[in-house]
This record gives structure tokens, C-alpha cells and sequence, in this order.
């Protein structure tokens, strides 16, 4: 009986550290961040691909409002309801506090500068695939914006979902800076790419997840239930959407369908950001979304 | 100034006229609507393809076309709207429940949108600037309702 007990201490100790070390926080070097400056101006078209106003301005928010980044909205999810962030440059309730490594280490490792994990309501899986010259230009315009004294509200989730030190499991099976949809693409489709993989994060909703809450890549974009509500996300890939380049140009930068129906739900916030890009990465997307494979 | 007061007036009997009890079946009041929604978008087509460029721009066209949609927008929507006629308890129609329980709020919305048609019918004989320029905020007043009110199709 004594040497059962052992046995079965031994292998919790085993299981414990196994789990310790394969949750391990993955961070950036150090110094991946050296030699790079950030240009705000470029910062404010990363910040606009990559939808960062639709969950960190307050929710409702329109026109300079939009700028001020002091989250509180509420996304629910099968796991529970996160709440976004202060990411306003405030020091105490923002992250006026943060360097631009600490910024890559977020967007990119889905890491808190003391090295917790974040939940993955934070789109980390997309802007794994970003470019730390393009987390840079972020970085220097998001410090540009008004600074908000609101405070960061606790996500409301349930066991076991609030141990986040399990997220790191998580996290190495999902974050890969690999991209998505490989062999050629003509400069303009690879443009496409980088804006709807890396930035734009489209995949979240338009591509189903698996049990883990983890994206399924062997049907990107291929249509997902609706994250709010009842309905479906649609299908985007050749053959489902027949709408021709010029079209989703159009759909992208005014709102409007091919037949004058109007974006609705969650798009007309994207749509929000991508009609501030330019024509040039509007006409990209379209390229990168008719190069895709079609429903096989 | 006659325009705004109809706005006015026809908001309000909107909202009166939500809560009001089924006359008409929901299936029929449900047609309606979205005929009456079709005749908007077929109003939309010629314009949204001289702000796109993909038809040359006619003053004479544009403005019959706005005229419509300011017309379209300033009816009086109340009937269309009864309640008992959105999700779940109809098929075929999108309309979430949110619109009776939010009656004040899509009243503005429908408000929002005669008012950005009405613009429109202003300013889309003037020239295609002033018509791109309008047909942004029309698009704006289109989506925030169906941004709110109206579910993802199935």
C-alpha cells in the first residue's frame, strides 16, 4: 500500500511538471524588437486592418470616439463572456506602460508582459502572422491616442476555463505565424493574404472551430455558426460567394451588396475599418478570397 | 423643413403604432415589408452604380431615382412593422425580436434613414461628388439597422 502511494505521487509530481513545462509561456527574444521604428502613420492602417476598434472602443462608439480605447465590451463565447481591455495608453488602466516588445509579446504570443496567457477572444492566432515591423508602426500610433482612466472588468468565465495557466496547451497547439493558404499567389492575392491572416482577422468568424475552440484550417472560411446569436456566418470561398472582384471591392468599402442589400450584424463593424483602407488593399482582399481553393 | 416635420411626425406614429394588435396576418405583413424593402434596393441600383463608376453619371436619373427612396423611406412604416410579425415566431423574415423590445431606438434608426434620403434627393442632381457623398451616409442608415435588428441568414 506504502509503495502504491509512492507510485501515485510520482506520477502526479510527473504530471504536474509535464503540465508546467508544456504550458510554459513562449515570449519573443528579447531583443526581437531592436533596430525597428515604428511610423504612426503606417500604425493607423495597421490599426484599422486590424479591427482593433471594433472590440476596444467602447461599445456604440462613432467617429473620434472610436479612438479612444477603453474596452468594456462584452463578447460572449461557448467558454463564457470575456470582456475587452483598456489598451488605451493610460499607464495605470491602459498600456501607456508597455513597450513595443511588450505589444509584440501580446499580439503575437498572446502573452501579458508578466508572461500570463491571454484567452484567445483576443484574436492572438491572426496576429501571430504579422510582420514586428507592422506591430511596431501599432505601437507608436496606438501611443498617440487619448489616454482612458476606465478600469479593465474581470472576464466572467467558468471552471476549468479560469485557469489560464491551461491556455498554454492551448497555445501551442493553435498559434503558428505559418501561413494559412500556401503555393503562388500573384503580389496582389499575397497582399491579400497577409491583410486577411495576419490583420484582418476574417477567420474568427467566417471559419468554424473545433471542439477546442481552435480554428479548423482544413475549412478556412468555409462558414461557421454565428459567434452571436442565432444564424450562420457565410462560406466565402469560390463557389459559395459568387460576387465578383469588383463586388466584394464594393461590399468592402461602402457597404452595400452587388444587389443593394446592406451589410448587417458583426460585418458592418468590419466594414467599418476596412472602407478606411485603401482602395489598393480593398481590391487586395478581393484577389486573396478569389484565390482561394473552393468547396472540394 | 416640411420634409423634417413629416420625419417627425411619421417617427411618431411609428412608435405608436408598434405595439399596435395584428390586423393582417404576419405572412402578409411580412411580403410587404420586404417588397417594400426590394423597391428601396432597386432604388439604390442605378445610384450606387454612378457612385461606383460603373455607369456613367445622369442628373435627370439620379434624382428620380433619390426622389423615390426619400418617398420610400418617408412612409409611414407602422403597419409593416406590427409587432408579432419578426423571430421566432415566423419563418421567412429576419427581423429580430430586439426591434419590439427596442421600439424608440429602431423608430430613430427608420428616422435616420428618411433623413439620409432625404439629403440624398437634395443633393444627388448636383453631381456625382455630392452623390458618392450622400449614398455614404445612406449606406450608414441602411446598416445600422440591419447591424442590430436584423439575425444572420440561416
Amino acid at each position: 500500500m506504502g509503495k502504491l502511494l509512492r507510485v501515485v505521487a510520482v506520477l502526479a509530481a510527473i504530471g504536474g511538471g509535464a503540465f508546467w513545462y508544456l504550458t510554459r509561456p513562449n515570449p519573443l527574444p528579447a531583443g526581437a524588437m531592436a533596430g525597428l521604428t515604428g511610423d504612426p502613420v503606417a500604425g493607423a492602417r495597421v490599426f484599422d486592418a486590424g479591427g482593433c476598434a471594433s472590440c476596444h472602443a467602447a461599445k456604440g462608439a462613432t467617429g473620434e470616439a472610436r479612438l479612444i480605447l477603453s474596452g468594456g465590451q462584452r463578447l460572449p463565447s461557448p467558454f463564457g463572456t470575456f470582456i475587452a481591455p483598456n489598451i488605451s495608453p493610460d499607464p495605470d488602466h491602459g498600456i501607456g506602460g508597455w513597450s513595443a516588445l511588450d505589444l509584440a509579446n501580446a499580439m503575437q504570443r498572446g502573452l501579458s508582459p508578466d508572461g500570463g496567457h491571454y484567452y484567445p477572444a483576443f484574436p492572438y492566432t491572426t496576429y501571430a502572422r504579422s510582420t514586428l515591423q507592422d506591430v511596431a508602426d501599432l505601437y507608436a500610433f496606438l501611443m498617440t491616442l487619448p489616454p482612458s482612466t476606465a478600469a479593465s472588468l474581470p472576464h466572467e468565465v467558468k471552471f476549468p476555463f479560469t485557469i489560464r495557466r491551461g491556455i498554454g496547451l492551448w497555445q501551442r497547439r493553435y498559434l503558428s505565424a505559418a501561413p494559412v493558404v500556401t503555393g503562388p499567389l500573384s503580389p496582389i492575392a499575397a497582399r491579400g493574404r497577409y491583410l486577411v491572416e495576419a490583420l484582418a482577422h476574417c477567420g474568427e468568424c467566417h471559419t468554424p472551430r473545433d471542439r477546442f475552440g481552435g480554428p479548423d484550417l482544413t475549412r478556412w472560411l468555409a462558414g461557421a455558426p454565428n459567434p452571436e446569436g442565432t444564424g450562420r456566418i457565410p462560406d466565402i470561398r469560390p463557389g459559395r460567394l459568387t460576387w465578383s472582384e469588383g463586388d466584394i471591392v464594393g461590399y468592402l468599402s461602402t457597404g452595400f451588396t452587388p444587389d443593394y442589400d446592406s451589410a448587417g450584424g458583426l460585418m458592418v463593424e468590419v466594414i467599418e475599418n476596412i472602407k478606411r483602407l485603401p482602395r489598393a488593399d480593398q481590391e487586395a482582399i478581393a484577389a486573396y478570397l478569389k484565390a482561394l481553393a473552393g468547396p472540394g | 423643413m416640411k420634409h423634417l416635420l413629416s420625419f417627425v411626425l411619421g417617427a411618431a406614429a411609428l412608435a405608436l403604432t408598434l405595439g399596435a394588435a395584428l390586423a393582417q396576418d404576419a405572412e402578409t405583413i411580412i411580403k410587404a415589408r420586404q417588397a417594400h424593402m426590394r423597391l428601396v434596393s432597386f432604388n439604390l441600383g442605378p445610384l450606387g452604380a454612378m457612385a461606383k463608376g460603373e455607369i456613367p453619371y445622369d442628373a435627370a436619373v439620379a434624382s428620380a431615382a433619390a426622389g423615390n427612396l426619400a418617398a420610400l423611406a418617408a412612409m409611414d412604416q407602422g403597419r409593416l412593422w406590427a409587432k408579432g410579425t419578426g423571430q421566432p415566431e415566423n419563418d421567412g423574415t429576419r427581423a429580430l425580436a430586439a426591434i419590439w423590445e427596442s421600439s424608440d431606438d429602431f423608430a430613430t434608426k427608420i428616422e435616420g434613414l428618411a433623413n439620409a434620403t432625404a439629403a440624398l434627393a437634395d443633393a444627388a442632381g448636383t453631381d456625382l461628388a455630392a452623390l458618392q457623398a450622400g449614398m455614404g451616409e445612406v449606406g450608414k442608415a441602411c446598416s445600422a439597422c440591419h447591424k442590430t435588428y436584423r439575425a444572420e441568414k440561416k
